[in-house]
């Protein structure tokens, strides 16, 4: 995308749904209804500081039928490079942003026999529209909702009444485990597992999932890294002939359009695929941060997707 | 535009199919020089100018209404060039929203849409079609929405579900195809129903276009052009009617060719549908006899070129083997070695 396809919405609600978690409603700029869009989908949402753009990526949260406003819901991150604080700190009710069309990574298997979701933290936020498309359908579903503590288990009221016995809750704070292995080990066959929350939490079910003989096929995930910090490097690019500098709290794909260059680009959080880049030269490594390349492609070292993606190197070219 | 309908040609028996002037000259040309290979030629679905076949995302021309009663008469002969499987439903009520908001915008005077809600209230003027419905609910149509919808557009419609990091063809309306079945691909994933199509697959061609498509964007459609010949202006070329068409090949020589084999050319547009994350795949096909190419002499140099050049595999698996010399000697007094100008324009 580029930002000649972005839609203007306006903040029409902001609620801190928990000590780290705030929810917000986004209405379209001069009324009407935003665009269609199914379970699981995100927007890249633009946010335009004093000093750069942020362009991160957020789930769509409220039901799909209901388009006078679109809801996501933001995690402060600690170590954030500035996309989380700036809309905890500075997006009030008023403020207007801009945001891309809904993308869809992460849909539902539509010839599923049973769903079984799992959340951690504010993994939830995906499922949320996701059950408004299971919510009265024919297919038998679940939903496995661990947080740290019940003050940090965000939307639980709206779950608990409608989703009644279909919501299992799990409390760190009180030793509280999703049993995978058990989970995983007794769903019928025809069963799609789903997980979004932290990475271990994902790696974690993918590795049990597989164990109890699961097949790829039906193992669903989606983890958007939010792109790490990291040494400072340089980058010459090939075809702009053009060298860039990478500060250490700005993204590879960040600096590159901040110097005027263009990059295709979906969900910047190293899933889409849709920025792979091609290394020309490298005198240095490659710090891979995607779940897209394979082991083998990120050893051969030959590209890189530059949203979440670094280098440690005196010289990296790119064919950009 | 707002079409003068032909409303009694025939794409069958006495095949009294045409086109005017007008329509010739906005012909679909899918070859930019003058030799043709394979080639991800996809570009972005965008409006093109005035009265080409490209201004509006369906386009809707002087054959509308002929084409809609031979679709009739085939679905009526073999209901099961429609199918859907049961998980598509969403997708069909994206496509007819799809289809319906489209023409209501582009040609107000043949079609409108008003809503209510979901109470929706379509009127389709050049078919006589007033119908009251709630939108998501099947009972409230005489068909189930994607059939309903399609038997009122031009070109075949084939939806793809997106999982397991492919397409599947799982639900389309298939009347106006060059040789291949809805029947018999139903169900197949995007390299399986584009298996028989030789040096494609060995070029790349399917792993670059599956590797777009999954990721084809919401509001961004897409399109490409691609062709076949066939003789007689017939739409229904099928595998299940092969017996009907396949002999027509042999019936092709240099005298009669000029009226008999005919360019056919679809205009392929691809779609992500909203609710279902989906993708529609329109395969629009437009027909012209050499004779009516013929008319424009830049054409009639460059068909020329292309057909007798083409290469072998392709001859053979567009199905030209019998007639392509018949075809090329035709044309042949209508090249004169001149060079043609870049681009598809007919100047």
């Amino acid at each position: 995308m580029n930002d000649a396809q972005t839609l203007a919405v306006e903040v029409v609600g902001v609620e801190q749904v928990t000590p780290l978690i705030k929810h917000f409603k986004l209405a379209p700029v001069g009324g009407g209804s935003l665009p269609v869009f199914s379970g699981g989908s995100h927007i890249i949402v633009v946010m335009r500081a004093a000093d750069r753009v942020h362009k991160n990526p957020y789930s769509l949260l409220g039901s799909p039928s209901q388009l006078e406003t679109y809801e996501i819901g933001v995690r402060r991150m600690e170590e954030s490079r500035g996309g989380s604080h700036y809309m905890h700190d500075r997006v009030v009710v008023g403020s207007r942003l801009e945001i891309a069309h809904p993308v869809n990574l992460f849909g539902l298997d539509k010839i599923a026999r049973k769903h079984v979701l799992i959340a951690g933290g504010i993994g939830i936020t995906p499922f949320l529209a996701q059950l408004e498309d299971l919510h009265g359908g024919a297919v038998p579903y679940e939903l496995h909702y661990s947080v740290r503590s019940a003050e940090h288990a965000a939307f639980l009221e709206r779950l608990r009444r409608r989703e009644g016995e279909r919501l299992h809750m799990y409390h760190d704070s009180e030793g509280q485990m999703i049993p995978f292995e058990t989970l995983l080990a007794a769903q019928p066959l025809g069963t799609h597992v789903y997980v979004c929350g932290p990475a271990g939490m994902i790696n974690h079910v993918i590795n049990t999932a597989r164990s109890c003989g699961w097949p790829d096929s039906h193992i669903h995930w989606e983890q958007f890294s939010a792109p790490p910090v990291g040494d400072v490097f340089e980058v010459f690019l090939a075809r702009s002939k053009i060298s860039v500098h990478v500060p250490h709290d700005q993204s590879l794909l960040e600096s590159i359009e901040a110097a005027g260059v263009e990059v295709p680009y979906l969900c910047r959080g190293g899933v889409c695929g849709f920025c792979h880049t091609r290394v020309l030269e490298l005198d240095g490594e490659l710090v891979h941060n995607d779940h897209f390349l394979s082991d083998a492609d990120k050893a051969k070292g030959s590209s890189i997707m530059p949203c979440v993606s670094r280098a440690r190197c005196k010289r990296l070219v790119l064919d950009l | 535009m707002n079409a003068v309908f032909n409303l009694h040609e025939t794409f069958r028996d006495d095949f009294s199919y045409r086109n005017s002037p007008r329509a010739i000259r906005r012909f679909p040309l899918p070859f930019p020089e003058d030799s043709y290979m394979y080639s991800v030629n996809i570009e972005p679905h965008l409006p093109g100018p005035p009265g080409a076949v490209t201004e509006f995302a369906f386009d809707v021309d002087e054959h509308y209404v002929a084409e809609c009663r031979e679709r009739a008469i085939v679905l009526a002969a073999e209901p099961l060039r429609y199918q859907a499987l049961p998980h598509m439903m969403s997708s069909q009520w994206d496509c007819l929203e799809l289809i319906m908001e489209s023409l209501a915008r582009d040609y107000p005077a043949h079609f409108s849409l008003a809503k209510q809600g979901n109470s929706w209230h379509w009127i389709n003027r050049p078919l006589q079609i007033d119908q009251r419905f709630t939108f998501g609910d099947t009972t409230t149509l005489p068909h189930e929405p994607l059939d309903y919808i399609t038997r009122q557009a031009q070109g075949d419609f084939v939806v793809m579900d997106q999982r397991e990091g492919d397409l599947w063809a799982e639900a389309g309306m298939v009347t106006t195809q060059a040789d291949w079945s809805l029947d018999f691909d139903l169900g197949m994933t995007f390299k399986e129903w584009h298996g028989p199509v030789p040096l494609a697959h060995e070029l790349g061609v399917f792993d670059r276009a599956l590797k777009f498509l999954l990721n084809l964007r919401l509001g961004q459609p897409v399109r490409r052009l691609n062709w076949t010949m066939t003789i007689h202006p017939r739409l229904d070329t099928s595998p299940e009617n092969y017996p009907h068409w396949g002999q027509d090949r042999a019936t092709v020589t240099p005298q009669n060719a000029g009226d008999l084999v005919h360019l056919r050319v679809e205009l392929q547009g691809l779609w992500r549908l909203p609710r279902s994350n989906a993708i529609v795949f329109g395969i629009r096909c437009y027909l012209i006899s050499l004779r009516e190419l013929a008319t424009v002499p830049k054409w009639a140099r460059r068909v020329h070129r292309v057909l007798r050049d083409l290469h072998p595999a392709l001859v053979d698996y567009k199905g030209l083997t019998r007639y392509r010399d018949a075809a090329v000697a035709w044309l042949a007094p209508f090249d004169d070695g001149a060079p043609t100008t870049p681009g598809t324009a007919p100047e």
